[in-house]
């Protein structure tokens, strides 16, 4: 009964033929490398941080007041004043072309002084959507120019210490987040599909009838999956490091056990959706019915804080959010390992109870 | 309790054990009797033939001897041991398996196919030897995807032998196949029974049934309707020759029943007849009298050996007809 030389162990040939299977298909490769990489790209450049845009202005009205007033404004930072008709500026506004109006009447000592030695300031009427946060940013900021050209003191000094924004970029917020995406999409297609094709093609039924142990076909797979993930979690770090500064305050061993952790919870929930169904079709929609959800409301692309409060606890209870809080916390925060426990408890639980499930549903054919 | 442990085990070392049998095996699918009530006994070193058309519950039969289905009544044992508990294991071990339809892995090549299902069992042959056997040789770094449906159907057999089991399932091996990737998998199932190794086999070809197996069992609707050496059921028929007619007009198969020499009719399609026939000599001129008689025209007339296929049509037949 002893193996001869050339028989290496049933779970080390399982966990081979899975790394083959996958590596050998080259449309999966993209998915899992290729993709997240270009999401981040597109993205991170999408949402990079600019200086905060020029208030554009729409400036109307008659009489050497007005040029004064361009000049004043085109003296002023961040502000970029468009001489218009009175028709063309309400158009403008309307559309979003310009941010506020500025008109500009003659000063009232011109009227009733016929000899006009000097000219008084000019009278200004605001016209700016008040419910728009950027129209009334450039209320502010028209007045507080014209204002001051015109000689006003501030009556209190202030200091303006600007902040680095290192760790609080969109990007910053991004890369994360997009490593739980890809953990657990590649998770849950690499497992759950495989699984349902295997049985399709009745191939679980073949392996079923050798002495092979259950346990090890499933083993294999998760042993596959993590040569994966270490590839696919340190391809987007290192890409996030390298090329937009995306810094990992934490430790990288509190990373890679979050990674572990989260990705052999996503594998449960895969065996789960894969226990039963045959058809591959049915599979997916399960998939799709289990993933989108998480997609949309586990903070992978913005902050699930937006929410309303009442169904925050159920959105942190979902396996995405739990994972995309912990390695945030990790990579953006700097927290330990143990700080993240509440996030590691939630894949935990998510983990045993679908395995557990998946267990008892398995068919073999 | 110690006594039957002991006995038990006994029984499974038990040379003479069958190396199947199955008693009352009875399987439903909704209001399909799949399986209806089905007894058979393979001996050790035999090669059985299950014959039957569509439907008939050839797979199911088989897989329920392999363990993978569960019968709704009847008992089954393998090798001396029924399925179910610690036993299973050892059975596994010692049963080669080829499911009607399996698609192995795609992206794996021919030789990691069988390295895989190689490291499942703790003994058996080397892979190398597996391939040489089965012709696979050249095609070993082949994917499997890339197979033709014979290198396929041989590259299935080659998991089934991988582990030299005692106990060999094969569902339909060549189905689909041209004669000669046919002959190749009769050669190995050959070597496989000259070995000593006891073979369990279902096919829709009566040529292949009556060179590959010791005796065959006839199915039909979950029943076995027939059972014996093919030579013997052949025998069975009564009939020295076929003889097989086609005429021109209308003609019933009662005017042919009861004229001396012929065992059996049947009518195949309007116009075709196949009668069995004791004796060609007192046969033939009363068949010619009848058509004379009834005025039709004879179109063709052919006689031949009767062979399995004839035991099967002649079953199968009445059968159809009887409804
Ligand atoms: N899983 C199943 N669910 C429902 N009905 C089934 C199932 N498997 C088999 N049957 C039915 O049981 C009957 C016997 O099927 P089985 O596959 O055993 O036939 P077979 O003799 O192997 O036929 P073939 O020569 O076509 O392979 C058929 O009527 C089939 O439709
Ligand atoms: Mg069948």
């Amino acid at each position: 009964m002893s193996r001869s030389g050339s028989v290496r162990h049933p779970l080390v040939e399982l966990t081979l033929a899975r790394l083959r299977e996958f590596g050998r298909e080259r449309g999966a490769i993209f998915w899992t490398f290729g993709f997240p990489v270009l999401l981040a790209v597109g993205l991170g450049i999408a949402f990079r941080s600019k200086p905060p845009p020029q208030v554009r202005v729409a400036v109307v009205g008659q009489g050497p007041e007005i040029v004064s007033t361009m000049e004043r404004l085109h003296r002023a930072e961040g502000i970029k004043p468009l001489r218009l008709s009175a028709a063309e500026a309400t158009g403008a506004l309307r559309s979003g072309k310009v941010d506020i109006i500025v008109e500009v009447a003659p000063p009232r000592a011109a009227a009733s002084d016929p000899k006009g030695a000097e000219p008084g300031p000019p009278r200004l009427v605001y016209r700016f959507d008040t419910l728009q946060p950027e129209s009334r940013y450039a209320r502010l900021l028209v007045d507080d120019a014209l204002q001051r050209a015109l000689g006003r003191q501030d009556v209190m000094k202030a200091d303006h210490r600007p902040v680095s924004a290192r760790g609080s970029r969109y990007i910053d917020f991004l890369i994360p987040g997009l490593i739980g995406l890809n953990v657990m999409s590649s998770s849950m297609w690499g497992i759950g599909y495989a699984v349902v094709l295997a049985r399709r093609r009745r191939l679980l039924k073949r392996l079923a009838a050798t002495p092979m142990r259950r346990s090890h076909y499933l083993l294999s797979f998760m042993f596959s999956r993590i040569v994966f993930l270490a590839a696919e979690v340190a391809l987007l770090v290192a890409f996030g490091w390298l090329v937009f500064g995306v810094a990992v305050r934490g430790s990288l061993l509190a990373v890679t056990v979050i990674s572990l952790l989260g990705s052999l919870s996503f594998m449960g929930l895969a065996l789960l959706v894969a226990a039963r169904p045959d058809s591959t079709e049915v599979a997916s929609g399960w998939m799709n019915a289990a993933m989108l959800p998480m997609w949309l409301l586990s903070g992978s692309f913005f902050s699930y804080e937006r929410f309303p409060e009442s169904v925050q606890p159920f959105l942190k209870a979902l396996p995405l959010t739990a994972f995309n809080d912990a390695l945030r916390g990790v990579i953006n925060d700097g927290a330990s390992l143990w700080q993240t426990w509440p996030s590691l408890v939630v894949l935990a639980a998510w983990g045993v109870c679908c395995f557990g499930l998946a267990l008892k549903l398995f068919r073999w054919q | 309790m110690t006594a039957t442990a002991t006995s038990s085990i006994s029984a499974a070392h038990d040379p003479d054990a069958a190396a199947a049998r199955c008693v009352g095996l009875v399987k439903h699918y909704d209001d399909v009797k799949a399986v209806d009530g089905l007894d058979l006994e393979v001996r050790r070193g035999e090669c059985f033939g299950l014959l039957g058309p569509n439907g008939a519950g050839k797979t199911t039969t088989v897989e329920i001897l392999e363990g993978l289905i569960r019968p709704d009544a009847g008992r089954v044992e393998l090798l001396g041991r029924q399925w179910g508990g610690q036993k299973d294991q050892w059975l596994r071990e010692r049963v080669g398996i080829q499911l009607q339809q399996t698609d192995l892995a795609d992206k794996l090549t021919v030789e990691e196919t069988v390295r895989l299902f190689r490291s499942f069992y703790p003994s058996g042959r080397s892979v190398a030897d597996t391939l040489e056997l089965l012709g696979l040789r050249a095609k070993r770094g082949a994917r499997v995807h890339k197979l033709s449906g014979g290198q396929k159907q041989r590259l299935a057999l080659a998991c089934a032998l991988v582990s030299e089991p005692e106990l060999l399932f094969l569902d339909e091996p060549t189905t689909g196949l041209d004669p000669q990737a046919r002959h190749r998998i009769w050669d190995v199932v050959e070597t496989f029974g000259a070995g000593g190794g006891s073979v369990v086999l279902t096919t829709h070809y009566m040529e292949e049934a009556a060179r590959l197996c010791d005796r065959v069992a006839i199915v039909d609707r979950g029943r076995i309707i027939a059972q014996g050496a093919p030579e013997a059921l052949v025998a069975e028929l009564d009939a020295e020759q076929i003889v097989q007619l086609r005429v021109d007009g209308e003609l019933d198969a009662e005017a042919l029943r009861d004229l001396p020499g012929v065992t059996h009719v049947e009518k195949n399609g309007g116009d075709l007849f196949r009668l069995g026939v004791a004796s060609v000599g007192e046969a033939l001129p009363a068949i010619l009298g009848v058509i004379e008689a009834k005025s039709v025209a004879l179109q063709t007339m052919t006689t031949k050996q009767p062979s399995l296929e004839d035991v099967f049509i002649h079953l199968t037949g009445r059968k159809l007809r009887d409804e």
